[in-house]
């Protein structure tokens, strides 16, 4: 618990500097509708209006958390409406999404250190796919997969999967290697077969990158879910509403989709990290 | 006991690397019989190629010319059919297992029954005096007793030779003392062939009925000493002349051999 404090004072000077930073931005907006009205406001006035206006430049944070309290707790989790629903979808495309990124990464992974060819080719391709940029690439998944019939859960989760093999491939490359010579000796002198170096030494070695990669690869799954729902017109995720939301200058609730991205994401990655501790713990490597 | 039944033996053996550097002459025209029930240390300065040639009994290296045989067998048959256990300077126990699951390791590798594991984690475990530990984990125990553990796991199939690197270079004089004295009775109750590589000149010369004294560019064997010593050896054999003698022949032996550069 004694690392809640930090993290508390940090949120706390955040806030502040939102709250500021809303002031600032704001202002310009609520001169001109005083200005219209023939009124100069007094500077109590002023920061008032600039922390509630309809359609701020920056909302403040309490507009923000009033919107997700309006969205989330008040309103039915069915409804299209709420915050809730469109976190569900965007939460089960990217679990799909990173299940299949991990298993391709792994299974990449074991390729490329059991099987020289593969080191040699599979590799640059890996890192040349990382080096295009999502966003041009995903409105084409998605055209290409709804020619072949494929649409809704799928496409997304192929675009996050997209995102997230990666950190899983370079993480466990590394991890399966992580073995040193003394031990790998030690397992020739058993005259052990690859398949058993692998069960009982490779994979257990690398588990400390195993779980460092899911954390990786699981905030870059979110990415690929959100941006896979931008492109496409989708009417229902976090990334819809965001896309929404900047049509129609809808401000808050921009900002209030964001906080339910980067909570989903944190939520995730603090899961992966206990369960990696639990594993790591009982493994007596942590 | 058949006294004297040739069980590794090396002609002619030549071991060269290949570097940037050039050539390096790791092991030159080395010839070498060890018998049924010997205790033989590896002796000589970092570069004799002491650990090179265990390695080679091993089938970890391949010789460049000359030949090894174990048992009569090539060094890649020895190790396929399992015929030495080999313990190296580091302890190298997997922390994800316990004491006994490390030693049960090789046991799964060649398949053993799991009734017969269990047995035999259990009887590895008396003789080096670690009994009741096999449900700790590595971290649980000292330096020590993790080298203990991993002669253990070098025992558990039950090879005739084992074959020892260095096993307590990493540890503290009085532990080494103790391990030493426990490696002695170990020895003797289990009547296998042992080959040791040391640069402790008291541990060789306590440990041995044989003693290889090597020295480096290129790495030879300069000296080969029979101890006189009896079988039985308390620790305090180290203070006997005999004793002293046999440790002025090593180190007269070292020296000679450095003097070459």
């Amino acid at each position: 618990m004694r690392n809640i404090i930090p993290i508390l004072t940090v949120v706390g000077l955040l806030i502040l500097v939102w709250y500021g930073a809303a002031v600032a931005l704001n202002a310009q907006w609520a001169r001109d509708v005083a200005a219209r009205a023939d009124r100069t406001l007094t500077f109590s006035e002023l920061v008032a209006d600039t922390w509630s206006q309809e359609k701020p430049k920056l909302p403040a944070p309490h507009q923000v958390g009033a919107e997700l309290w309006e969205t989330t707790v008040m309103k039915k989790v069915t409804s299209k409406r709420s915050l809730v629903y469109h976190t569900w979808v965007t939460f089960s495309a990217t679990f799909l999404g990173f299940v299949m990124g991990t298993a391709l990464g792994t299974l990449l992974a074991v390729g490329i250190v059991f099987n020289r060819t593969m080191d040699m080719s599979v590799m640059p391709w890996v890192i040349a796919s990382q080096t295009i940029p999502i966003l041009a690439i995903a409105p084409m998944i998605i055209v290409v997969l709804n020619a072949v019939g494929l649409s809704g859960l799928l496409p997304k989760a192929i675009i996050s999967m997209y995102l997230s093999f990666f950190p899983v491939v370079v993480g466990m490359v590394k991890g399966l290697r992580s073995p040193d010579q003394m031990q790998l000796d030690q397992m020739r002198t058993w005259h052990a077969s690859g398949w058993q170096t692998f069960w009982k030494l490779r994979l257990p070695s690398s588990m400390p990158y195993f779980f460092t990669s899911l954390k990786v690869g699981v905030a870059a799954s979110l990415v690929g879910a959100i941006v896979g729902e931008m492109p496409t017109g989708a009417v229902a995720g976090l990334g819809a509403r965001l896309l929404a939301g900047s049509y129609y200058g809808q401000t808050v609730q921009i900002w209030s989709a964001l906080i339910m991205a980067a909570a989903l994401a944190a939520v995730m990655v603090g899961l992966i990290g206990l369960v990696q501790r639990i594993t790591l713990k009982r493994m007596g490597m942590a | 006991m058949q006294e004297n039944q040739s069980v590794i033996s090396a002609r002619n053996l030549d071991l060269t690397f290949q570097t940037n550097d050039g050539p390096i002459h790791a092991l030159k025209d080395v010839n070498l019989e060890i018998n049924k029930g010997d205790f033989v240390s590896f002796i000589g300065p970092s570069g004799c190629g002491k650990t090179t040639f265990l390695r080679v009994m091993a089938d970890l290296e391949q010789p460049t010319g000359g030949e090894v045989t174990i048992n009569g067998v090539s060094p890649e048959e020895a190790r396929r059919s399992r015929a030495y256990g080999y313990v190296f300077q580091a302890a190298g126990l997997y922390p994800w297992r316990t004491i006994g699951g490390n030693i049960r390791l090789p046991l799964e590798i060649m398949g053993i029954p799991k009734a017969e594991q269990a047995e035999r984690v259990k009887r590895v475990l008396d003789l080096v005096e670690l009994s009741g530990f096999e449900k700790k984990f590595p971290w649980q125990l000292s330096g020590g007793m993790q080298q203990r553990a991993s002669i253990a796991r070098a025992l558990s199939f039950d090879a005739d030779i084992l074959l020892m690197d260095e096993p307590f270079g990493a540890l503290d004089e009085i532990v080494r003392d103790h391990l030493n004295e426990q490696l002695l009775k170990l020895w003797a109750r289990t009547e296998k062939t042992i080959a040791f590589v040391t640069h402790s000149i008291p541990e060789a010369v306590y440990l041995s009925t044989k003693i290889v004294v090597m020295s480096p560019r290129p790495g030879r064997i300069t000296d080969v000493i029979e101890s006189p010593l009896p079988r039985e050896r308390p620790l305090e054999i180290r203070e006997t002349p005999e004793f002293l003698e046999i440790a002025h022949r090593v180190r007269e032996g070292l020296r000679a051999g450095h003097g070459d550069d």
